[in-house]
């Protein structure tokens, strides 16, 4: 069992009394605990069973507007005494910095509704084993599949959050992550794909067999690639490589990296970053939602902001040291966005592999080719090349490559949005990106 | 050295009689004691922007039969915790069944020394560096826009004690000092990072005002990024500078080399071993030994001495790295490649340092070489499928090649290649064998760990770059 709001709430205090004893003006702390346990399956049998149990402590004190932080996993009180102290110790011999503060206590969380966030269910390994086996088999019945492997994990979290002025909550959360790996492989090549599955509650889990199927199928899907010329063509990013999309523009719209200049969307509020008929939305409260939250880090109140309406650009992502910088309110988001989703377009799925006589479609991308300065972006690619809107043949080993600032005037919608992950994104199209090949 | 029992109610008997009890019958296994102290003092934007000490404690313990590892942390070392995990291990592993428990190698080498970077300089230095950092860098170039440094400092000290009370231990020192410069002229911006590292003090890495010498770097990689033009799209011929490029050795080769993918021949390399898979004068090693490297280590996670290991001779595929779980598995031995980023993590074959060694060439005579290519001094970061074995990496900067001399300076691009074809296009190897300066860390299953990495200049005679030029 993950440790109780009581057990971590003591912990806080404790932390929080010995840094005012010290003479901290200000501190806060955060206590969390998870426990995580994972069952490996490897070609239909177990492979690794694995189980963790970890405590987390961090403490922030502050000296005006001097500040240091600690973290720690060891909670024995002895041992939090000397980190507080040598917490403290570093604060006073850190210099002043005009911006440092806990958040306005105006803008704190005030009452939780319930996001339903946490499933008690216990999913004992013995049922895990039984999934996984059913995952398998499902997985390596085609016979180009020469190698699979899935695991489930179930996590369940606690933590507290509290502050010198007075703010103290926290809450539970529970995941279930089921995932499958196939490897196939014929005379001239071998591939590999996933497809996995996250939720907060175990019954909306899907059936181990229908994600092994898929996995398998996919992967079948990608045995013997060409490779293309090089050439400029309209790209479509499947739903799982285009969420990438989002979080390239979550980066760039950080408070962070818009006070310290090094973002290609400074100075862009009110003005077109995509075309027009793109709508951004950051929203928190989804119930069981994947990225939900109650508030940030810091305890502000995340509300849902409208990050993108119009293809204008509404909002940067706030926390409190970088508003004040940038004059700005926090909006509570100083771990960046909770559930982040393009709304969806107008056109279906079909219609978007037919707009063009031939375009590519991505279903991989390789490699950390996102430059958030200049908005420069070249990654590695592979997918399928797709004529009148069918699909022909898979295609590996190239490059896609364009700047941010063009793709995301260029891009078009389908209408076949689902929430997923944290971030998701209906298929997308980017027109005349340039792809590198032979 | 830490002593894990001092401040527990778990005596060292206790925990010999719990691992030897819970291991009886098992393959192998271990348990991992670990305590690490961090720290991370970063300036940006004009100021100390944070502070953080870290400090952490915990176990891991690990028990395998036949192919089945089970695995379980804790950050707390009691006997409580300890029983429970040796509970979950039992309760795992129903039918134990297992007798191989080869014994660890012994070697008195050290490779660095007992040193806790983290106390050996003060804050007040620390701080008084990266100020100087920032004056420096904002007095010089009068387009420096922002500036970012770092410090970051780490004391490992790792026990292993194994079935029948044997008992392994290391200290690991760990620093890294990085700076990041944003240059901004005529409406265009662009960054340069560099970075040095290693099992050292701060100080010996800071000696005669080096922190200058990284300062320029990084200006000056900004300085060239300034002025880069768009990078050509398609395949051509690339010549790559010696040092941190050999990271695509570790892309390309070092990950499918690795003993878990090939067990479980998943790696495109799996049946390679004895075959041609480079050019003549092609030679890669893996080595842990040497001094001070960011990516040595006297002993790996399980224990057992590193060594230099021959990956790639003279082109003819040699070796796999092996910890000791895949190595009984396929019949060898540990070359002592068994790693994990801490004791929350199971021990997985990894690499240390991945290194290209000389031949006789000179960088001269290939870029002469090159009708139409580029040049390409540095890079960010590269990732591999080891299934496809297609693997990329990004240029931080390059040049275009033109009728054998280099051109201007072009935009940062990712390249992309098959790793298991990559070294037959290498055409010419350089007599200019260089190590990184000491910055690496590679990324596998979720865990990090410190990697290095060395080659001489190389050609490669073809490959696709990713460019926007067509």
């Amino acid at each position: 069992m993950v440790k109780d709001q009581e057990f971590l709430k003591s912990k806080a205090s404790y932390c929080l009394d010995l840094a005012k004893k010290m003479g901290a003006t200000d501190a806060s702390v955060t206590v969390g605990h998870t426990i995580s346990e994972t069952v490996n399956f490897r070609n239909k049998n177990l492979d690794a069973s694995d189980r963790s149990d970890g405590l987390a402590l961090s403490i922030e004190t502050y000296l005006g507007k001097k500040r240091s932080s600690i973290t720690s996993s060891n909670l024995i009180n002895e041992n939090i005494k000397t980190l507080v102290e040598k917490c403290f110790e570093t604060t006073k011999i850190t210099p002043e910095d005009e911006f440092n503060s806990l958040p306005d206590k105006n803008l704190l969380a005030q009452k939780l509704k319930n996001l339903d966030l946490y499933d008690q269910t216990r999913f004992e390994n013995d049922k895990k084993i039984t999934y996984l086996k059913e995952l398998e088999e499902a997985a390596s019945e085609p016979e180009k599949i020469i190698n699979t492997e899935s695991s489930f994990t179930e996590n369940k979290t606690n933590f507290i959050l509290a502050n010198s002025d007075g703010f103290c909550d926290g809450w539970k959360k529970s995941s279930f992550t089921a995932s499958s790996v196939t490897v196939a492989k014929d005379e001239n090549s071998m591939e590999r794909d996933y497809e996995y599955i996250s939720c907060r509650h175990l019954a909306d889990i899907k059936e181990g067999s229908e994600l092994g199927k898929k996995a398998a199928e996919q992967t079948l899907k990608k045995l013997g690639p060409k490779k293309i010329g090089s050439e400029k063509i309209n790209l479509i990013f499947d739903k799982k490589i285009a969420k990438g999309m989002l979080s390239a523009f979550a980066g760039a719209i950080s408070a962070s990296s818009i006070s310290r200049g090094t973002s290609f969307l400074k100075d862009k509020i009110n003005q077109q970053v995509f075309s027009k008929s793109i709508n951004v939305v950051d929203k928190p409260d989804i119930v069981k939602g994947i990225g939900s939250k109650y508030f940030d880090s810091e305890g502000v109140n995340s509300k849902t902001l409208n990050l993108v309406e119009d293809g204008l650009l509404k909002n940067y992502l706030i926390d409190t040291y970088n508003g004040k910088k940038l004059n700005l309110q926090s909006n509570g988001r100083s771990d960046g966005i909770t559930n982040l989703y393009f709304e969806n377009g107008n056109l279906s799925f079909e219609e978007l592999l037919k707009i063009s006589s031939k375009s590519l479609y991505i279903t991989e991308t390789i490699g950390h080719g996102s430059n958030l300065v200049t908005g420069d972006y070249s990654v590695g690619a592979a997918g399928y090349l797709i004529e009148n809107g069918e699909f022909k043949y898979p295609v590996s080993e190239i490059t896609i490559a364009g700047n941010f600032k063009n793709i995301f005037k260029n891009i078009i919608l389908a209408n076949d949005l689902e929430f997923k992950y944290s971030v998701n994104s209906p298929t997308m199209m980017i027109e005349g990106m340039t792809v590198a090949g032979k | 050295m830490s002593d894990f029992f001092d401040k527990s109610d778990l005596t060292r008997q206790d925990a010999d009689k719990i691992v030897s009890d819970t291991l009886k019958n098992c393959d192998d296994g271990e348990l991992y004691l670990e305590e690490s102290k961090s720290e991370s003092i970063v300036l940006d934007d004009n100021k100390i922007k944070s502070s953080n000490y870290s400090s952490d404690l915990g176990f891991g313990f690990r028990a395998i039969s036949d192919e089945v590892v089970a695995y379980s942390y804790s950050n707390e070392i009691s006997k409580d915790s300890l029983k429970s995990s040796s509970e979950n291990l039992k309760s795992t592993l129903k039918s134990i069944k297992g007798s191989y428990n080869h014994e660890i190698p012994k070697s008195n080498k050290k490779y660095y020394e007992d040193i806790n970077p983290i106390e050996q300089k003060s804050l007040d230095s620390k701080l008084e560096v990266l100020n100087k950092v920032n004056d420096f860098l904002r007095k010089k170039d009068g387009s420096v826009k922002q500036v970012t440094a770092s410090f970051s400092g780490e004391q490992k000290s790792i026990e292993i004690i194994r079935s029948g009370g044997e008992s392994l231990t290391d200290v690991r020192p760990l620093i890294r000092f990085n700076v990041s410069v944003l240059l901004e002229k005529n409406g265009r911006k662009e960054t340069g990072v560099y970075g040095i590292g290693g099992r050292q003090s701060y100080d010996d890495y800071l000696k005669n005002d080096n922190w200058k010498n990284v300062c320029e770097e990084a200006l000056r990689i900004a300085s060239v990024n300034l002025e880069s033009k768009p990078a050509p799209a398609g395949e051509m011929k690339v010549v790559l500078g010696p040092g941190w490029p050999a990271i695509l050795i570790h892309e390309a080769i070092g990950h499918g080399l690795e003993g878990d993918f090939n067990r479980k021949k998943t790696s495109a390399f799996h049946n390679l071993i004895g075959q041609k898979v480079a050019s003549e004068g092609v030679t890669i090693v893996d080595d842990g030994t040497v001094d001070n490297r960011r990516g040595s280590l006297t002993i790996d996670d399980e224990g057992t001495p590193t060594e230099r290991t021959v990956l790639i001779e003279n082109g003819i595929l040699k070796g796999f790295m092996q910890d000791r779980h895949n190595a009984r598995l396929m019949n060898t031995k540990s070359t002592g490649s068994g790693r994990r980023e801490n004791y929350r993590h199971v021990v997985l074959p990894r690499m240390r340092n991945t290194m290209m060694l000389s031949g006789n060439q000179t960088q001269d005579e290939m870029i002469k070489s090159v009708d139409k290519g580029i040049f390409a001094v540095s890079f960010g970061g590269g990732q591999v499928d080891i299934t496809s074995g297609k693997f990329v990496f990004n240029c931080t900067e390059a040049y275009e090649i033109n009728n054998g001399k280099i051109g201007s300076p072009i935009k940062g691009a990712t390249l992309i290649g098959d790793g298991p074809s990559i070294l037959k296009e290498v055409s010419m190897v350089g007599n200019d064998m260089m190590m990184d300066p000491g910055i690496g860390t590679c990324g596998k299953a979720g865990q990090g760990v410190p990697v290095g990495v060395a080659q001489p200049s190389i050609l490669i005679d073809k490959m696709t770059v990713g460019g926007t030029k067509l």
